[in-house]
C-alpha cells in the first residue's frame, strides 16, 4: 500500500509538470507569432542519425569474390578500410601490411544482399495486432503515410536476416491494401534504439502502390471504392491529377493548403521519390506503364510481377525493373500464372530483374531463391553465369531504389558492405560466415557476441540462441 | 444412363502399365537414413520395389536406365500438407481445408475433396514429391476431420490410405476453436473422447443428436479408432508447455497414436518428446518468435530433437501447405548447412534425406509402404540431374507404383509459350 501511495504522488507529479501548470513554458510557441506565410516546409524532418560502427582494415584473402556488377575474380583480395570498400583484385593487389587478415579460400566474398522488399518492423515478430502497423486500410488512397513511424526497430526478424541472410540494407514498404499505400524507408540492416539510427543515409524515400485484388478487396468488401479493376485505375487518375494541380500551385509558389498526401505524389512527379508498384498481372503493369507517361512519372520496380516474364520486352523498353520471387505461385488468382523462370527470362530480354522476399522468412534466403532462379533458368536454357546472377541480389536492387552510387557492389570507394559466406552463396549448404555494414563486423558466426539479439528476445527463453 | 457410365469410364485415366525398370550407375539414396550409394541399382517391377543398392542384378527384359552421374532416390513425401483439396487459397469455392459452418467435425473425411488434377498436385509432381499426407483443417471444432495419404499420379487414383489420421490443433489455435483458451481445448478434447468412449461402449445408446450431446454421432464414431490408437492422432502444437500438457494426455488415454506436427518449441522438451516415443512432423526452418507460442523458434529445432532421440520429419504447417511441398528439399538441405554453423545443430544429408522420405511415412503408419527404396515398397523412384537436396537439382523423371509420369504443368507450359515475350505470326494464344 505504501508503494501504491507513493506512486499515486509521483504520478500526481509527472502529470502537473506535463501540463505545465507550474512553471511558464519555455517553447517558442507560447510567444505570440506575427501574421506571416507558413515557414517552409522541413526538406527532411525525420533526418537519420545513423553513423557506421566501428570497424578496423581488414583484408580478405583467397575468396572467390563476386563483384555484384557481374565480375568474378578467384583468389580474390578485398579490402575494406575506413568503412569503404578500398580494394579489390587478384592475389597481387597491394595491401598495407599490418592489417587484420582473413583467410578467404574455400569461401565467397559478394556485396550484401539488398531487399527491395520487406516488411520487417512494420509487420514485425511476434505477428500479434498490436504489433500490426503495415497497412493504413481506412482509405485507399494514403500516400501521406510512412513506412519509417511504423517501424519497430526491436523487430528480431532484422536480425535473422542479416544472420542467415547476409541482408545489409532493405527497403520497407507500406502493405498493399492501399492503391496509394505511403511512403517507404530504405534502411541499414543495423540494430538501433530508434528507426533514426536505422535509416540509410541519403537514400531517397519510395512510394508504395498497389495494382490489381488488393485495393478492391479491401474496400470493395466494405462498398467502397474501388471494387474493382478499373476502379483501381479511376481512383489513381483522380489522384494524380489532384497531385499535378498541387505541384503546378507549388512550383509556381501559388497559396494552397499544405497538404501531406500531395506533397508525397508531387515528390513523386518531381522525381524525388522513387515508385515501387505492387502487380502481378502483365496486362495491368502495362496500364501503369501507360498511366506513368499520362502523368509524368516514373515506375523505378514492379513488385511480385510474377507475370513479368510476359511482357519483359516493356520492362525493357521503359526500363523498368522487376522484383520477384523465384517460385512462389497460386495462393490468389493474380499469382496463378506465376512461373519458375519468371527471373531469368526477365533477365534474359534484357530487363531489369531482382530477387525480393515480401517474407521474414524468405528474406533469410534470398541467395537460395536466386539459386533456384538461375537453376531454373539454366534447364530452359538461358546461361546465366552465378556472378552475373549476383546482380539479381544487390546491384539492380541498389540500382532501383536509388542507393547504387555508394552500396550494391565492390567497387572502390563504396560502403563496406560485405558478406563473406562459408562456400558458394548459391549452394544449399553454404550460410553467411561473416557480415559488414560500412566496414564494422555486425556478424560472425564464430562469435556469439557478433550476433544481435533484440531486446525482445531478452530473457525469453532461446535468448541468444543460434537461430 | 449406359452413354453417362461409358463417358465417366473415358474420364478416369488408366495408369500407363507398369514395367520392370532398373535405373543403374547413379547414386543410390534409400532415403531410410543410410549414406547414399555410388554406382547403385534400383530395380522396379509390379509397382514396386525389388531391390536396390550396390551389387543388384539387373533383372532379364527389364527397361534399363543409365543413371551415371545423376542421382536415385525415393520419391519425397511431404509430410504434412493440404495438397489436392486446394486450387487457388484465395478463391474460397476451390479450397475444402475447412468447414467453419459445418455441424461436424471430426467425422469429416477429406477423401471426396482430393482432385489429383488440381495444378499444385502436377507442379509437385515434376520435383520429385510422389506422396504427400493431406490434412484438413479446423472449422468447426478443435478436431480437423481425418486426413489422408496421397500419391501424386497423373492419374485419378490418388488415395493411397483414406482416413490416415485425425487432425486436432492444440495450443493457440485450439484454443479458439474451443471457445477461448487452452484448458477449454482440454477439456474439449477430452469430452470429445470420453463420448467416443461411451459411443463405442454403445453405440444404440449413444445421444448425439439432443442438443446436449457433447459429440453429433457421426463424430464419436470418427474418434473411436483414436482413443483405441487404431488410428494416428496428429496435433498441431508449437509451446513447450502444450507439447507436455498434451503427451500427458495418454496418462487418461493411454492407447493415443500421438504424431506431434509443427512443433517449434520442441527442443526445449526434446527429452520427454523422445521418452514418450512420439513423433514428429515439424516445421524445418522456423526461427522467429512468430507468436508467443514460438518464442524459442531456431532452425537447430529438428537437429536437437534428433540428437536427443526423437523421430523427427519435416512437414509443411503453415507454410503454404496447399501448394509448396517442393520446398522440403531445400528445407532438408538447409539442415544440413546448419552442420557448418558454429553452435547450431544440423543434421547429416542421409539423416536430413530422411526427413523427407521414410520419416514421415514412418510417423504416420506407412514406412512398410512408402518413403524408401528398400525391396517391396511401392516403386516410388525419382531420377535427379544431381543431389536432390542442393538449390541447382531438378528431378528428371518420375515414377510412382512403378509407372513414369508425364514432366509437364500448367508452369512448365506458360513457360515454353513465353519463352520470348513478344508476339510472332499469330496471338500468344496460338502458341502451344
Amino acid at each position: 500500500m505504501v508503494f501504491n501511495k507513493h506512486l499515486n504522488v509521483l504520478s500526481a507529479t509527472i502529470l502537473l509538470a506535463a501540463c505545465g501548470a507550474s512553471e511558464p513554458p519555455a517553447t517558442a510557441s507560447d510567444k505570440p507569432a506575427p501574421a506571416k506565410a507558413a515557414p517552409a516546409p522541413v526538406a527532411d524532418p525525420y533526418p537519420s542519425t545513423y553513423k557506421a560502427y566501428p570497424g578496423v582494415a581488414t583484408v580478405i584473402r583467397g575468396a572467390t569474390v563476386f563483384d555484384g556488377e557481374g565480375g568474378r575474380i578467384e583468389n580474390g583480395t578485398v579490402f575494406l578500410s575506413e568503412g569503404k570498400v578500398t580494394a579489390i583484385g587478384g592475389p597481387d593487389t597491394p595491401i598495407p601490411a599490418d592489417v587484420a587478415a582473413i583467410d578467404g579460400r574455400g569461401k565467397w566474398v559478394t556485396p550484401g544482399i539488398i531487399d527491395i522488399h520487406s516488411h520487417l518492423g512494420d509487420y514485425p515478430s511476434p505477428s500479434v495486432q498490436a504489433n500490426s502497423d503495415g497497412n493504413e486500410a481506412t482509405s485507399a488512397v494514403t500516400p501521406q503515410v510512412w513506412a519509417e513511424h511504423s517501424v519497430w526497430p526491436q523487430d528480431p526478424g532484422f536480425s535473422r536476416a542479416l544472420a542467415n541472410g547476409g541482408i545489409t540494407a532493405l527497403q520497407i514498404l507500406p502493405g498493399s491494401a492501399n492503391l496509394f499505400g505511403g511512403r517507404s524507408v530504405v534502411l541499414k540492416n543495423v540494430p538501433g534504439r530508434t528507426v533514426q539510427q536505422m535509416k540509410f543515409p541519403g537514400a531517397p524515400q519510395g512510394l508504395k502502390m498497389a495494382c490489381g485484388e488488393n485495393p478492391k478487396r479491401v474496400y470493395g468488401s466494405r462498398n467502397q471504392l474501388p471494387s474493382t479493376r478499373m476502379g483501381n485505375m479511376a481512383v489513381n487518375r483522380h489522384t494524380w491529377m489532384r497531385a499535378t494541380e498541387y505541384k503546378r500551385k507549388r512550383d509556381k509558389g501559388e497559396a494552397q493548403p499544405r497538404d501531406p498526401s500531395m506533397d508525397t505524389l508531387a515528390d513523386v512527379l518531381d522525381g524525388k521519390i522513387l515508385v515501387h508498384n505492387h502487380c502481378y498481372r502483365a496486362d495491368e503493369m502495362a496500364f501503369v506503364i501507360d498511366m506513368s507517361k499520362e502523368f509524368g512519372y516514373k515506375v523505378s520496380t514492379f513488385h511480385h510481377a510474377v507475370e513479368a516474364y510476359k511482357i519483359a520486352d516493356l520492362l525493357r523498353q521503359n526500363g523498368i525493373c522487376a522484383a520477384m520471387w523465384s517460385d512462389w505461385y497460386g495462393f490468389k488468382m493474380e499469382s496463378y500464372d506465376a512461373i519458375k523462370e519468371n527471373i531469368p527470362l526477365v533477365h534474359n530480354a534484357g530487363a531489369c530483374a531482382i530477387v525480393h522476399s515480401d517474407d521474414a522468412n524468405g528474406i533469410q534466403r534470398l541467395n537460395q531463391e536466386a539459386a533456384k532462379a538461375l537453376a531454373d533458368g539454366r534447364r530452359m536454357g538461358i546461361q546465366v553465369s552465378d556472378e552475373v546472377a549476383w546482380t539479381w541480389l544487390s546491384w539492380n536492387p541498389a540500382k532501383a531504389m536509388g542507393i547504387g552510387d555508394v552500396t550494391g557492389s565492390l567497387k572502390p570507394g563504396k560502403n563496406a558492405d560485405v558478406v563473406l559466406w562459408n562456400g558458394n552463396p548459391f549452394s544449399v549448404y553454404t550460410r553467411p560466415d561473416r557480415v559488414w555494414i560500412d566496414g564494422a563486423l555486425m556478424y560472425d558466426a564464430g562469435d556469439p557476441k557478433r550476433r544481435p539479439v533484440s531486446d525482445f528476445e531478452l530473457g525469453q527463453i532461446g535468448e541468444g540462441d543460434v537461430k | 444412363m449406359r452413354a453417362l457410365l461409358l463417358a465417366c469410364t473415358a474420364l478416369i485415366a488408366a495408369p500407363a502399365a507398369a514395367q520392370t525398370v532398373a535405373i543403374t550407375g547413379g547414386t543410390v539414396a534409400i532415403g531410410d537414413g543410410s549414406a547414399p550409394i555410388e554406382r547403385g541399382t534400383v530395380v522396379v517391377a509390379n509397382g514396386r520395389v525389388v531391390a536396390a543398392g550396390a551389387n543388384v542384378a539387373v533383372p532379364a527384359g527389364a527397361q534399363v536406365i543409365d543413371a551415371t552421374g545423376k542421382w536415385v532416390t525415393p520419391g519425397i513425401v511431404a509430410g504434412f500438407t493440404r495438397m489436392g483439396i486446394v486450387e487457388v487459397d484465395g478463391v474460397s469455392q476451390t479450397s475444402d481445408v475447412a468447414a467453419n459452418n459445418s455441424i461436424w467435425s471430426a467425422a469429416i473425411d477429406i477423401v471426396p475433396a482430393i482432385n489429383p488434377r488440381s495444378t499444385p498436385i502436377a507442379i509437385n509432381r515434376i520435383e520429385g514429391v510422389t506422396r504427400a499426407v493431406v490434412s484438413p483443417g479446423t472449422g468447426a471444432t478443435m478436431f480437423a476431420g481425418q486426413g489422408a495419404v496421397i500419391d501424386l499420379g497423373a492419374d485419378m487414383d490418388a488415395v493411397t490410405r483414406p482416413r490416415a489420421f485425425q487432425f486436432v490443433e492444440f495450443g493457440e489455435t485450439g484454443a479458439r476453436e474451443a471457445g477461448g483458451s487452452r484448458p477449454a481445448a482440454f477439456l474439449q478434447f477430452r469430452s470429445s473422447l470420453q463420448a467416443a468412449q461411451a459411443y463405442a461402449r454403445n453405440p444404440a445408446g449413444y445421444d448425439g443428436d439432443s442438443k446436449d450431446a457433447i459429440l453429433p454421432r457421426a463424430d464419436a464414431a470418427a474418434l473411436v479408432p483414436v482413443v483405441n490408437g487404431a488410428m494416428p492422432l496428429l496435433v498441431h502444437v508449437e509451446r513447450g508447455s502444450d507439447i507436455l500438457a498434451v503427451l500427458g494426455l495418454r496418462r487418461e488415454f493411454p492407447a493415443l497414436k500421438l504424431v506431434l506436427v509443427g512443433a517449434v518449441e520442441g527442443w526445449t522438451v526434446a527429452r520427454e518428446i523422445a521418452a514418450a516415443g512420439v513423433p514428429v512432423i515439424a516445421s524445418a526452418l522456423n526461427d522467429l518468435p512468430d507468436s508467443f507460442e514460438t518464442l524459442a523458434a531456431t532452425q537447430s529445432n529438428i537437429g536437437r530433437m534428433k540428437a536427443a532421440g526423437v523421430k523427427v520429419s519435416i512437414g509443411m504447417i503453415g507454410d503454404n501447405e496447399s501448394r509448396m511441398a517442393f520446398q522440403s528439399t531445400q528445407y532438408a538441405g538447409n539442415l544440413v548447412a546448419l552442420g557448418k554453423v558454429p553452435g547450431a545443430t544440423g543434421l547429416d544429408w542421409a539423416a536430413a534425406f530422411a526427413t523427407i522420405t521414410s520419416a514421415p511415412a514412418e510417423a504416420i503408419g506407412l514406412g512398410g509402404e512408402i518413403g524408401s527404396l528398400r525391396a517391396g515398397r511401392r516403386g516410388d523412384v525419382v531420377l535427379w540431374n544431381g543431389d536432390p537436396l542442393e538449390l541447382s537439382s531438378a528431378a528428371e523423371r518420375v515414377w510412382i507404383d512403378g509407372v513414369e509420369q508425364p514432366m509437364e504443368s500448367r508452369q512448365t507450359k506458360l513457360r515454353d509459350r513465353y519463352r520470348t515475350a513478344s508476339e510472332g505470326q499469330l496471338p500468344k494464344a496460338y502458341e502451344r
